[in-house]
């Protein structure tokens, strides 16, 4: 479904994704693993075309000078030179890290917003299983986002990704800074929306918590690839065990 | 009731709604896109002249005229933001030295083609007036004070009930989040400076009919929508209200008591004081205005 060949971004001369190729099956959980700048979120902000976005900018306004090279595939056709909204549009749709959300808005407006491109239908359809994957999200429909915990946030920044009707999900270190408790439910989350079809691809900084549901893993480091393999062929490798496992 | 009182109260009011209608345009702008459109004022004079020669030169009606005008106003503003705006998108101080360049080429451009005379002007929906608290008021003035009120209202239902306007706030709080989901960042900002050049529009042709048309209205009209904006503060709605009610009636009281030119010292003291003393305004969320005026 997507394919990521030989990727690199450069922010000036600071080199953040370095030939940097993985792949995504249809229907799997492909987790990316590494430590704090390993370039998880460039990887993904790239392949949602974030990244592209502020290339564009920044050239126009003569700001940073960034630099993109390699192909991303998605369902075979390129897409690394479409607009974020383009490939939403086509199925790619990426849930940021730190728990984005409009803390000005609602959540219904949140979720709402997320639906941006869809039907009337669809964001009414997409509200119902929302709630049915956070229930909390029900009581808390009209509460202000940002008088949320970072664990409801998480809740509503996965739900409003979901509004968009994704194919491939990426999410950007949802656990980041919740309690086990809370870690445990969004990854319940993410179990319950590979069950509906949706591939996802997630990066954390320590694999073990996502573990469950992961079919396959990538562990960067400085940009680039170092390990790849089933969750097993991770664990059983000592040094991606103790730095990404905790153990 | 006292006469002088009732007067400061009814004139207060409409004073404020006059204040609010100039603001809302640039506020607008401003807390969806976080432009300062300081082409404000030249847009306001823009759209009064427009709606003066569609209706000397091409006989329309003014209801017809007006509604065209607020349409090429507001389609003017998004070639603004297109040619003007976007190549310097994000850094401020160009934001604001463009745009008032801009501001500034529109009213000296109708200066130098010789609109400097007493001719213009821009009929009242409704000639005569009613008595309100004992005093009188032309229902101009009333209409002005419910073109007011509908459009606030209307724009709050706007950007909270409808798909484009949650798009917007969205855009507004969080572009990457808003991106994220497919919305485009130039599009939003886009259709908030058209938005907001219609809504200037909109107080052109409401507020004109009171007057004259003339050139300093457009450096005037930009004074307003920045004392209203800085004193009620950023992104906010009720914010907006009450500013324009404080400097609609301090300026009302001024023209009672002390004389009807210290106007806009009102308007220059608010800004000066709020900037020292509040810089996020009344109810304002953001300290960016400061400084970029």
């Amino acid at each position: 479904m997507l394919e990521v060949q030989n990727l690199l971004v450069f922010y000036e001369n600071a080199l953040a994704v370095n030939d940097l190729s993985l792949s995504v099956e249809e229907g799997e959980v492909v987790g990316v693993f590494g430590s704090n700048s390993a370039g998880k979120t460039t990887l993904l902000n790239t392949i949602a075309g974030l990244t592209l976005h502020l290339q564009n900018r920044e050239r126009r306004r003569g700001g940073m000078r960034i630099t993109l090279g390699g192909r991303i595939l998605f369902e075979g056709e390129p897409i690394e030179g479409l607009s974020p909204r383009a490939r939403v549009e086509r199925g790619v749709v990426l849930c940021r890290e730190r728990h984005p959300v409009l803390k000005d808005n609602t959540v219904e407006e949140n979720l709402r917003l997320g639906g941006y491109l869809r039907s009337r239908r669809e964001v009414k359809q997409g509200l119902e299983e929302a709630y049915a994957l956070f229930p909390p999200l029900l009581r808390l429909r009209r509460r202000k986002a940002g008088m949320l915990s970072g664990g409801e946030k998480e809740m509503v920044a996965i739900g409003t990704a979901l509004m968009a009707r994704p194919k491939l999900i990426l999410m950007d270190e949802p656990l980041l800074g919740l309690s086990p408790l809370m870690q445990s439910e969004v990854v319940r989350g993410a179990r319950e929306i590979s069950k509906k079809g949706v591939t996802v691809l997630i990066s954390e900084q320590y694999a073990r918590p996502v573990m469950p549901i992961i079919d396959r893993g990538y562990v960067i480091e400085n940009g680039s690839q170092v390990v790849a393999g089933t969750g097993k062929e991770l664990l059983e490798n000592p040094e991606v065990k103790s730095a990404y496992f905790g153990v | 009731m006292g006469g002088l009182l009732a007067s400061t109260l009814v004139y207060g009011l409409v004073s404020s709604a006059t204040l609010l209608l100039t603001a809302l345009g640039f506020s607008l702008t401003f807390g969806l896109s976080g432009v300062a459109n300081f082409a404000h004022g030249g847009l306001y004079l823009l759209s009064g002249f427009t709606a003066w020669l569609l209706m000397t030169h091409l006989h329309l009606p003014f209801l017809a005229a007006a509604a065209a005008t607020v349409v090429l106003v507001g389609l003017v503003g998004a070639l603004v933001y297109r040619v003007v705006v976007m190549p310097v998108r994000g850094i401020h101080l160009a934001e604001v030295i463009s745009t008032f360049a801009v501001g500034v080429a529109i009213i000296e451009l109708f200066r130098w083609l010789g609109f400097t005379t007493y001719d213009y002007v821009l009929p009242v929906l409704v000639e005569d007036g009613i008595d309100v608290l004992g005093v009188t008021v032309d229902w101009q003035r009333l209409i002005i004070v419910a073109v007011a009120l509908v459009l606030t209202l209307a724009l709050w239902a706007f950007t909270h009930w409808t798909k484009i306007g949650l798009a917007l706030r969205g855009m507004s709080q969080d572009e990457y989040t808003a991106l994220s989901v497919g919305i485009e960042s130039d599009w939003a900002a886009m259709l908030s400076l058209a938005l907001g050049a219609g809504l200037s529009a909109v107080a052109a042709m409401v507020l004109f009919p009171l007057g004259i048309i003339s050139i300093n209205s457009g450096y005037d009209a930009l004074l307003v929508a920045l004392a209203v904006t800085v004193l009620g503060g950023l992104e906010s709605t009720a914010g907006m209200i009450i500013g324009s009610l404080v400097l609609g009636f301090a300026v009302t009281l001024t023209g009672n008591y002390v004389g009807p030119r210290w106007g806009e010292v009102v308007y220059l003291g608010a800004i000066v004081v709020v900037l020292a003393v509040r810089p996020s305004g009344l109810l304002g969320k953001s300290k960016e205005l400061e400084e970029r005026v």
